[in-house]
């Protein structure tokens, strides 16, 4: 059963369309996540399920029921914001508390709820405090367990690791990955980062520009791109002009110049299906620089000069130059990463290649 | 050296602005019939006198209850204005707030004239209701002033947080915006009553026969003679204007470091 179904969504604001025509199921006790650069309409599309927003048009349901017009007070929704949004006049207990007022809780049983709310995120004796003495790690799970408590439809998750420092985000994630799965609430979140997504999602929607650009597990995004976007919003990855000279069962041929002949596997290239001009894409840690003129017998090697190098401790970024395609390659360092001129042979294989279709710009 | 000759020159401006005021309070015990100096003794005859005084007495309650009818009616128009200018998207909002904030820029006494020949061009007659609107026409802006202030910094996030739990728009009104509000309600509320407890120029035009209030009491005694009743009622408005706004200051202080600022 979905949870929550959006059908034909649209938002404007004035002339300005936010979100076009955008239609999403989410299965129940599912972690889907909207991912995209700001602007891309992510958050617009939460806050509408929020009830926070009005679409324009379209149809929103949670639960097989139509929502469009109950407001977001009556729609037992768990929402946690970037900023934490604490009541900072009440206490902690007060705070996660505060929902089951509007429900028919007694007393004790709104005691034990929030003291199990605050056990499952690991503060159980934090109650008395009042927001603004606690860290912002510990507020944002206060915050986790106030939306919670309320045993909501859905939670819905709006950028709430964007204001924690990178360590404790990293922990946060694991964190509220864990509280997640073993309540199985249904949960929408909202991020721009690619990684949260990735380690995150059962299933990621990557958005661009108001439209959706991909929908697929986190290992289908990253793997089979559906678009140049997809490609290279999700990690760095080289988008090269090629051409496919054929088509057979499994494979397609692409040839580029300078390059040997590749067979990409068809379900790496699935909107391929004729010869033509296409985009070779090679994600930049599936390129592995060689000392020159190394020979490999199982993959693929083309010869490059190192022409500028990022560091970044255990791995580094190269830039490499190989005839008139520049290409990234992120390698990890095994004594020092390579100086800059430095002659290598690139290796790679064909399985991690994928092909798409040339994008009519804009 | 240079430093010596500031200091002197500061002690000598706090002087000058506060020992008229330091006097009324001290000759307001002297024990003398002339309200002034030489003092013949410390006494609070002076004050017993006021007491005993049924016009001042009738005066003061006159400007109890109207300053405190205009703290009540302007803290309620301004909050609700407040919220309307600062959470909703109302178009010409700007053009709007200047309006609001009008009367503290009109002088005094063209705003008095004006709402006076408006009446008239209405063919409306002087009432105490109409004293009460003009007092809160001009308390309203320092009202709106503070309460929008607060606003602003009230997070709207944490408004939705509320309303996504469950609680009404009324609900998380009282419950969450109101209590983070209440020290600049307090603090508005406060200005409203000393404004108006305090106002002569508006209150001369505005006030219907036979309505007097302490400080258009106090204008008409003084055309007679300077009696020490005056220095007392002075000392007891002192306390009142300047006591209460201390006391609500800190009272805010207190309650905002309890909500978190």
């Amino acid at each position: 059963m979905s949870a929550v179904t959006l059908s034909n969504i649209v938002k404007r604001f004035g002339d300005y369309t936010a979100v076009h025509q955008m239609s999403l199921d989410i299965s129940e006790g599912s972690f889907v996540t909207l991912l995209g650069p700001s602007g891309c309409g992510k958050t617009t599309t939460l806050r509408m399920i929020a009830g926070l927003l009005d679409p324009s048009e379209g149809e929103i349901a949670i639960k097989g029921k139509r929502v469009n017009d109950v407001p977001i007070h009556k729609r037992n929704l768990g929402l946690v914001f970037q900023n934490y949004a604490l009541f900072p006049h009440k206490t902690v207990a007060e705070n996660v508390a505060f929902g089951l007022n509007y429900r028919n809780v007694g007393k004790e049983d709104a005691k034990r709820k929030v003291a199990q709310a605050l056990e499952l995120v690991q503060l159980p004796n934090l109650g008395g405090r009042y927001p603004k003495e606690l860290s912002g790690g510990q507020q944002q799970r206060i915050a986790l367990a106030r939306a919670i408590v309320i045993e909501p439809d859905v939670l819905l998750l709006d950028e709430p690791l964007s204001a924690l420092d990178a360590n404790l985000r990293e922990d946060m994630r694991v964190e509220l990955k864990r509280i997640q799965q073993s309540i199985g609430v249904t949960t929408v979140f909202v991020t721009h980062d690619q990684t949260e997504a990735l380690a995150m999602s059962d299933k990621i929607i990557v958005m661009s520009e108001g439209r959706v650009e991909q929908i697929g597990a986190p290992e289908e995004v990253y793997n089979t791109p559906a678009s140049e976007f997809v490609a290279q919003f999700l990690g760095a990855s080289n988008l090269l002009a090629a051409n496919c000279t054929g088509v057979s069962g499994n494979d397609i041929a692409v040839e580029l110049p300078g390059f040997p002949h590749i067979a990409i596997p068809k379900q790496r290239a699935p909107k391929i299906s004729a010869p033509g001009p296409v985009r070779l894409v090679i994600r930049a840690e599936r390129l592995v620089l060689k000392p020159a003129g190394t020979v490999d017998t199982d993959g693929l090697s083309v010869d490059a000069v190192v022409e500028n190098v990022d560091y970044q401790g255990q791995s580094a970024r190269y830039f490499l130059r190989v005839g008139e395609h520049q290409l990234q390659a992120i390698n990890m360092i095994d004594d020092h990463p390579l100086p800059t001129g430095s002659k290598v042979t690139l290796q790679f294989r064909a399985k991690d290649c994928a092909a798409l279709p040339v994008e009519a710009r804009s | 050296m240079g430093w010596r000759l500031i200091r002197v020159y500061t002690i000598l401006v706090y002087l000058f602005m506060f020992l008229p005021i330091a006097v009324v309070v001290l000759l307001s015990f002297n024990a003398n019939q002339f309200g002034s100096f030489p003092m013949t003794g410390l006494s609070t005859r002076w004050f017993e006198v006021l007491w005993n005084n049924d016009a001042i007495m009738r005066a003061f309650r006159t400007s109890i209850v109207l300053g405190l009818m205009t703290a009540v009616i302007s803290t309620v128009l301004g909050v609700l204005a407040s919220l309307a200018l600062v959470r909703y998207q109302i178009p010409s909002r700007n053009m709007i707030t200047t309006l609001l904030i009008a009367p503290i820029l009109v002088p005094e006494v063209v705003l008095a004239v004006a709402l006076l020949l408006f009446l008239n061009f209405l063919d409306i007659g002087k009432s105490f209701t109409l004293l009460l609107a003009g007092h809160v026409i001009f308390t309203l802006p320092f009202v709106i002033l503070v309460v929008q202030a607060r606003l602003v910094s009230i997070r709207r996030d944490v408004e939705e947080a509320a309303l996504s739990l469950g609680a009404s728009p009324m609900q998380t009104f009282l419950k969450i915006t109101l209590p983070q509000l209440m020290p600049a309600v307090a603090a508005g509320g406060l200005f409203a009553f000393t404004i108006s407890f305090d106002d002569i120029t508006g209150t001369l035009f505005w006030k219907p026969g036979g309505i007097e209030t302490v400080p258009t009491q106090i204008f008409s005694m003084l055309r007679n003679s300077i009696s020490p009743e005056i220095n007392a009622l002075g000392t007891v408005i002192i306390v009142l204007t300047v006591g209460l706004p201390l006391i609500g200051a800190a009272l805010a202080r207190r309650l905002a470091t309890k909500s978190g600022g």
